[in-house]
């Protein structure tokens, strides 16, 4: 196994990916269905990474009140929500989590 | 000047991030090395890959013995949903030099995309804002060379029990939740999260392609019958 090939393989397809799209779109329009599509890439994107991460606890979803992430999430939406400011958001959320894992 | 201060705006909006990120850098330089990469290897793979799920899942997969090509067409496939943030950022870039669409395309991971897309949505772009991006993206750049080092050298040196990791999904909360601001957008975001939670299970990442993929398409639908 050459573990250099692997790399430069999937370094060259993975920059390819991130490349892809920025080159081509220099060079052709962009329809615009898929410019108002593209709207919706960062909701959509976030949230996909969000809810796994604050649900999906040791490998199965955890409704319950002592999934500390969830709850800390939920405080660190609701600062989000009424100040829309970052740094409280992740200052709420910290503590947050840090209070109810001394609990 | 402008680009400096625009510069620097990135490296600011970026800043969360790294602390989230660093002991994940830490601990993929821990494992890749326990996984019988070599140092030179371990520490490479941050640059030539430069994605933090795809190194893990190469590390994992040198570990079992896997094939070559397994392995590359693994990457590929975890690494897929850059796709999707290279079509985002593609109308703010278009009017780049090629130079720098290669290089901020190097940097374009999803740390640095979600600030960046965010900051382009909401403000438009300028001459110089092509900076904030490369601000984001080269912090982003330079803090996962230094923790996947440390992770080398020094072990996973972070206790868990500080949860630094949890700052990355509390930073994704904080951009988020300010750009739900009509129905398609909420409606976007929830439909991608429930997706990515009954999609959990499916390998490379896949569900994440699956969720956003959903999230764009109800979005889309929901803005169209307005």
């Amino acid at each position: 196994m050459n573990i250099w090939l692997i790399m430069l393989a999937g370094g060259l397809i993975t920059f390819g990916m991130r490349f892809s799209l920025i080159y081509l779109f220099g060079k052709f329009q962009i329809p615009e269905t898929m410019r108002r599509a593209l709207h919706y890439v960062p909701p959509a994107v976030l949230s996909a990474i969000i809810f796994p991460e604050l649900l999906y606890q040791t490998d199965k979803i955890d409704l319950s009140l002592g999934n500390t992430r969830l709850i800390a999430g939920i405080i660190a939406t609701l600062v989000a929500w009424y100040t829309k400011n970052t740094l409280l958001t992740i200052l709420a959320g910290m503590i947050a989590l840090v209070i109810l894992q001394l609990l | 000047m402008e680009s400096r201060k625009a510069f620097w705006d990135g490296v600011r909006a970026e800043f969360p991030l790294l602390v989230g990120v660093f002991p994940f850098g830490m601990i993929y330089g821990a494992l890749a090395l326990n996984a019988g990469l070599s140092v030179p290897a371990s520490q490479l793979m941050s640059s030539i890959v430069f994605g933090g799920s795809s190194q893990f899942v190469t590390a994992q997969l040198v570990h079992e013995a896997a094939p070559e090509l397994v392995i590359i067409l693994t990457i590929a496939v975890v690494n897929l949903r850059h796709m999707l943030y290279s079509a985002s950022l593609a109308p703010y870039l278009k009017d780049l030099s090629l130079k720098w669409k290669v290089l901020l395309s190097y940097l374009l991971t999803d740390e640095a995309y979600a600030p960046s897309i965010l900051k382009y949505e909401k403000e438009g772009i300028t001459p110089t804002s092509h900076w904030f991006l490369l601000g984001a993206g080269f912090s982003l750049w330079f803090i996962w060379q230094i923790s996947t080092a440390l992770g080398v050298f020094l072990g996973k040196a972070i206790p868990e029990s500080w949860h630094l990791d949890f700052a990355l999904p509390l930073t994704f909360i904080a951009m988020v939740v300010p750009i739900l601001k009509n129905r398609p957008m909420v409606a976007a975001a929830l439909s991608a999260g429930v997706v990515a939670l009954l999609a959990f299970s499916l390998p490379f990442k896949l569900g994440l392609i699956l969720a956003a993929l959903t999230g764009i398409a109800v979005g889309t639908f929901m803005e169209g019958r307005q």
